[in-house]
């Protein structure tokens, strides 16, 4: 456990994807770096380290938060899911689909983070999804290849499907209610 | 980058946390969101030797009303993340200020870790926070060594990154105000692309009156090298002249030429943005045309 006495090096125990680990971390080395480097998740990206391209964003205690501007020691006791463990569980199978029907994808390089930025957006029912609110939740991920465009839409499609999901189950709920 | 080598420890309590700054010193830097130290530390533009982390500290968290029996003051614990204080219950209701700031700070994922003690901490003057502070009359809750002191906006922001905190003492936690019924407020802030850092930005609280509006306390940000309170503009819109507020604000505002953007263009901004926040409080319907989304 990351100690409360100063030290250049700490051990530390956090849930990963799922599944619990543990690691010796420089206390200098970022989040994104340790999970790159020593659990070989290269999903995660790195691009300016310092918090604005938004490559290397992941989900810790379920929230988005950029892998380059937390360091590695802070993960202890966290939970911490990356775009591996979001394809794993299946959770934005639909997001992905719409990714590769849209050619949303180009080089590659910030689908990671447009991933996990999207999946939580997604995921707050309050979010307005409009195509204004989604670009004001992509606007801290860079895209090189200049794709907003088509990942707009595969955000918006996939929050209009999941949206129709949405009201259909809550039509059921009200139907069953009713009887 | 890579941050340079240093030394970390993540205390449990604010004792230890402050203990622990007493011990080293300058070399040793309080880390709290961390969305602006780790940045600095990737790029080598800081060098401590020891991060003490806050992250670990229930006290510093959380939302609540404060003020005893006479009430009217909402405390909002420093290590709170920016999300927390502009979706909790009682900012949305009690302060609706910040819970219209909230969307113009940085993106998801940086509201997502940073934290408003943070912020206001670091002082950056293109900010939010600080000026949100400032128009709100708020106070900050100082700890160090000695006893626990509470500082006015107005005595807090004092420069470039400069503030009233002594060395060894930490923010650890801000208090509003509660407004009264009759409060009006306004914000709003113009950057390149939204998220970025602001060009110019207006947070104004103030009351209405039968005659207009009274008690303004228009905090500008980005346009000098701290939030500051355009006096003489708020007292032209008291008296009902707006193109005077307008006119007032080239005495009272120096914003700073850079290679992008010319110290006459944010001063037409911010004229811009006032006369916007202006016409919303005389109007009565303070909220802005923002972004939505938190």
């Amino acid at each position: 456990m990351a100690s409360e006495n100063p030290d250049r090096a700490h051990a530390v125990a956090f849930t990963l994807n799922g599944e619990a680990v543990r690691a010796h971390v420089p206390a200098r080395m970022h989040l994104g770096d340790l999970l790159r480097q020593s659990f070989g998740l290269t999903g995660v990206h790195l691009g300016c380290e310092h918090g604005v391209c938004g490559a290397c964003t992941i989900l810790v205690d379920g929230r988005a938060v950029r892998s380059c501007l937390m360091l590695g020691v802070q993960a202890d006791g966290a939970t911490v899911e990356t775009v591996e463990g979001l394809t794993e569980s299946g959770r934005i199978r639909d997001l992905q689909d719409a990714f590769h029907a849209r050619n949303a994808l180009q080089c590659g390089y910030c689908t990671p983070g447009m991933l996990v930025t999207a999946a939580e957006l997604l995921d707050d029912a309050d979010a307005a999804t409009s195509r204004e609110a989604i670009r004001a939740a992509i606007a801290g991920n860079y895209c090189r290849c200049t794709g907003y465009h088509a990942i707009v839409d595969a955000i918006a499609s996939t929050a209009e499907a999941r949206g129709q999901g949405r009201r259909d189950a809550g039509r059921d709920a009200g139907l069953e209610a009713a009887e | 980058m890579k941050a340079p080598d240093f030394a970390y420890a993540r205390p449990a309590s604010l004792d230890a946390a402050l203990a622990l700054l007493a011990e080293h010193g300058e070399d040793a830097v309080p880390l709290a969101g961390g969305q602006s130290l780790v940045t600095a530390l990737n790029m080598r533009l800081s060098a401590p030797g020891l991060l003490v982390d806050l992250n670990a500290i229930p006290e510093l968290t959380g939302v609540s009303e404060a003020g005893g029996e006479a009430g009217g003051i909402v405390r909002i614990g420093a290590m709170t993340r920016h999300r927390d204080v502009g979706t909790a219950a009682l900012v949305r209701e009690r302060l609706p200020l910040l819970a219209a700031a909230l969307p113009h700070i940085a993106h998801p994922a940086i509201r997502n870790r940073g934290t408003i003690g943070g912020s206001v901490a670091l002082a950056d003057p293109a900010t939010e926070w600080p000026a949100c502070c400032l128009a709100a009359g708020a106070s900050i809750v100082v700890r160090g060594p000695g006893a626990e002191r509470r500082v006015p906006a107005d005595d807090f922001f004092q420069g470039l990154y400069t503030t009233a905190l002594e060395p060894g003492e930490i923010v650890t936690a801000i208090e509003f105000p509660v407004p009264g019924a009759d409060a009006v407020w306004g914000f709003e802030e113009l950057s390149r692309r939204h998220g970025d850092y602001a060009l110019v930005g207006l947070a104004a609280t103030g009351r209405r009156s039968a005659g207009g509006l009274s008690d303004l306390r228009l905090a500008f940000f980005g346009v000098a090298d701290r939030p500051v309170l355009a006096r003489d503009a708020a007292a032209a819109l008291e008296a009902g002249d707006l193109a005077g507020a307008q006119a007032a604000l080239a005495g009272e505002l120096d914003p700073p030429d850079d290679p992008t953007t010319k110290a006459a263009t944010r001063l037409h901004l911010a004229r811009v943005i006032l006369g916007r926040v202006a016409a919303r409080m005389r109007g009565g319907s303070a909220q802005e045309d923002g972004p939505d989304g938190v």
